[in-house]
């Protein structure tokens, strides 16, 4: 089994040398601390995009909801933050100090008991990925244990995205409403708003990435990982063998929530708010097209797709404050039309063989079955 | 004023006041005129590494151009745009032409965010205009804490907040509600009061104090207080509770689309507001909302601003007219509008007097200044940040303009941590 699925072919070696290069050497050397704490906030989309492509690109289950994930995580680690942020000395302004500004502004006299608990770092890092994962397994478990699936589901998903969005402002008095969770400052007494600060939150995070990265690769190419294809494609059969297909799904989706929790957290931490616009069904879609974008069959490919979809958005938005969105709107049209596997399609039917001409011989041809499933 | 006047006492000057003194004589020398450049040398205008160059400083316009909000914010740039080509040809400031980079917000506060952070880190703008809703304002906060920029911010808005690195050109809630309040009980002779807005922090913070002033200070009584999501479109049960507790006052704070559902409905559920009851009394709707809205449904509603299009005094007919130059006769001016042009015409102010672009300098000099040009009149910066601003009451007719019924005699003192109402 081992020599028939290596971990990553000599091809998938390089690219993770080549990435890994690219963010941890590339990027710092080359770029301000403002654009690389802009790249950071970008890679912590990439986490969602990865969870994206295992969820979507092989499991087949198309969510729309993946900000309500992202925004799990990052509101857990907000309330950490605005909790320390919200010292009786730093809030002796108000009439109930001690508390977040937004709680005194909104008449509350005291913390709300499921405040207390994020007091407390250990359990605020569990809670990140727990609040969201379970969150994800009673979605999943409700739904495909009863055979909802494909356009239902995305459905599905995208209700839940606007339910959580509309809660999240409507109890603005224990959530910060509208506004979200603004203002943090330190992390255990470390100065989270500095240059200095913001730069090694991005080295955390790429390593956080890469490391996610490998995880998913070790999902993707394990009998696991062959079983959600196959579900993907004929999930009448993959039952009939005598699989519990309800359960694989409801690994995977609860997977790609962690991931898509990790980025949150490290939103939060990079960018220093959290907020329900990142709840809400708009970033939800937004995410599902970096995913679209890099290649849904492809984990690097996510992670350029949010890279350069996000990049995009800055350089566009940048250039023509009143136009960008129609730029950024032609090129999400250009590459669907023109590439229907993404940017990763583009590289592996184009680049790659070009380079495996040069170096015939050193094993680039080989490429995994797999991956080469065309679109739909 | 007396702490601006204020000036050393010749006799016991030390040789250094003294020399300070006499450098501030070229400044007197050329008032009345523009001020030259070449008076204020780059280096000692400049100390922090800003955009300033021997002819040219660059400022940032950070506004929703795209998404939700647009259609409220573009008012605000072209107020921003007007009042810094009302500068530049008047002369610049120092001597220097104001060069705008111009971000987008899309709507989206975190957005604001990073184009706030770019504004100040890269392109080093020597202030900046912008930011509309509260969300987006609180998201760009600390941004400008940290890199020491200057946010001149032209909403009305809820209080709570007193940045120094902010100027709010806008009303704290306790300017626009006090008043209104107090003269629709006194000409009105209103008794009850049904509140209800928009479910954000605005609208429930501006009622917080509605409420306080209304039971407290005034001793009436208030029948009804609810809130709608925003973008909400159904009104009908709470137009049917107003219609069952009949109060005298309707007192909406509601925003965005969900005001054209509002009043269409109250209209077709026969509440008419040209009669002598129910008085409605708004916050939250000037002209720009009436475009929305239409005129012929909201004829007769009052709105308590600091500003009407329709004011007659020479600055604002000046201001009425230069902006309809600009961008088209169909143009209509709101409150905030009006507020937004205020921002870099205090900023030139503030930057004059301080004879330097640099942000600490800047932020000793901007309390005290008053611009006497306002289209509101006159106003003068507070040492907490906010203008002091006269409260208006005004009318609206069928054209979709407001007929000013009612002003406060003095400024009123903006107050963001209001004692007694919190």
């Amino acid at each position: 089994m081992n020599f028939a699925n290596p971990f990553f072919t000599r091809r998938e070696w390089a690219a993770f040398a080549i990435l890994a290069v690219l963010l941890i050497l590339v990027f710092p050397a080359s770029v301000d601390a403002f654009r690389l704490n802009l790249i950071g906030k970008y890679l912590t989309y990439a986490f969602v995009a990865l969870g994206l492509v295992l969820c979507w690109g092989y499991g087949g289950i198309l969510s729309l909801g993946q900000g309500v994930f992202f925004g799990l995580g990052g509101y857990c680690m907000a309330m950490f933050l605005k909790l320390e942020a919200s010292s009786p000395e730093n809030t002796a302004i108000q009439s109930t100090p001690g508390i977040p500004d937004f709680m005194d502004w909104n008449q509350l006299t005291s913390l709300p008991w499921w405040w207390e608990p994020f007091h407390s770092l250990p359990f605020t890092l569990v809670a990140v990925v727990a609040v969201p994962v379970i969150f994800a397994f009673i979605i999943a478990f409700a739904m495909f244990t009863r055979r909802v699936g494909g356009v239902y589901f995305a459905i599905i998903t995208q209700a839940i995205a606007a339910i959580l969005t509309i809660l999240i402002i409507g109890q603005q008095g224990y959530t910060g409403g509208v506004n979200g969770i603004t203002d943090l400052r330190t992390m255990l007494g470390w100065d989270i708003r500095t240059d200095e600060a913001k730069t090694i939150l991005y080295f955390v995070n790429a390593c956080l990435l890469l490391g996610c990265l490998l995880i998913a690769q070790l999902v993707k190419i394990t009998k696991f990982g062959r079983l959600m294809i196959a579900i993907r494609d004929k999930e009448d059969r993959v039952r009939f063998s005598g699989y519990n297909v309800a359960g694989f799904k409801i690994f995977i989706f609860c997977f790609a929530a962690a991931l898509a929790s990790v980025g949150g957290a490290m939103f939060t931490l990079q960018v220093g708010f959290m907020s329900p616009s990142f709840v809400g069904i708009v970033p939800s879609i937004e995410m599902v097209i970096f995913a679209a974008v890099g290649g849904r069959l492809s984990l690097f490919g996510a992670i350029y797709g949010a890279l350069i979809v996000n990049g995009a958005k800055t350089a566009f938005s940048e250039s023509f404050p009143e136009l960008w969105l129609f730029a950024m709107g032609g090129l999400f049209i250009a590459v669907v039309m023109a590439f229907p596997n993404g940017l990763a399609g583009l590289v592996r039917s184009h680049v790659e063989p070009l380079i495996g001409r040069l170096f015939s011989g050193l094993g680039w041809g080989r490429t995994a079955a797999a991956d080469a499933t065309p679109a739909e | 004023m007396t702490k601006d006047t204020k000036s050393p006492n010749l006799y016991t000057m030390n040789r250094r006041q003294l020399l300070a003194g006499m450098s501030a004589i070229p400044l007197l020398a050329t008032m009345g005129g523009p001020l030259r450049a070449s008076d204020f040398p780059t280096a000692e205008v400049n100390k922090t590494g800003l955009a300033v160059t021997d002819d040219k400083v660059t400022v940032g316009i950070l506004h929703s151009v795209t998404g939700t909000m647009a259609i409220s914010e573009t008012g605000s740039v072209e107020a921003e745009k007007l009042a810094i080509k009302q500068i530049n040809e008047s002369g610049g400031v120092l001597g220097r032409q104001i060069e705008v980079i111009q971000e987008d917000g899309a709507s989206d506060w975190p957005t604001f965010a990073e184009k706030a952070k770019k504004l100040l880190v890269q392109d080093k703008v020597a202030s900046v205009m912008g930011c509309w809703t509260s969300a987006s304002r609180k998201a760009v906060l600390p941004v400008f804490e940290q890199y020491n920029g200057m946010l001149f911010y032209p909403t009305f808005y809820e209080g709570l907040e007193e940045s120094p690195n902010v100027i709010y050109t806008g009303q704290e809630a306790t300017q626009q509600i006090i008043a209104g309040l107090d003269w629709v009980a006194k000409e009105k002779g209103a008794k009850s009061f049904y509140l209800l807005g928009s479910d954000y922090i605005w609208p429930r913070t501006s009622n917080k104090i509605a409420r306080k002033h209304i039971e407290d200070k005034l001793g009436l009584k208030v029948v009804g207080e609810e809130y709608y999501p925003l973008g909400h479109t159904q009104f009908n049960s709470v137009i049917n509770k107003i219609k069952l507790k009949k109060p005298d006052v309707i007192y909406a704070i509601v925003v965005g689309g969900s005001n054209v559902a509002f009043y269409k409905q109250l209209k077709a559920a026969g509440i008419d507001m040209t009669k002598e009851k129910p008085v409605l009394l708004t916050i939250s709707v000037t002209e720009d909302e009436i475009l929305g809205i239409g005129g012929e449904n909201i004829v007769g509603a009052y709105a308590c601003m600091k500003y009407f299009q329709s004011l007659e005094n020479d600055n604002n007919k000046e201001f009425v007219a230069a902006f309809k130059e600009m961008w088209g006769d169909d143009s209509v001016i709101g409150d905030v509008t009006q507020a937004a042009y205020l921002g870099p015409w205090l900023w030139k102010l503030a930057v004059e007097k301080a004879g330097s672009f640099d942000i600490d300098p800047l932020k000793e000099s901007l309390p005290g200044i008053e611009f006497t040009k306002a289209p509101e009149g006159y106003v003068r910066i507070h040492e907490n940040h906010h203008l002091w601003s006269k409260t208006r009451v005004g009318r609206a007719k069928d054209d979709g303009q407001y007929e000013v019924v009612y002003e406060t005699a003095d400024l009123v003192e903006p107050d963001p941590f209001p004692e007694g109402y919190q």
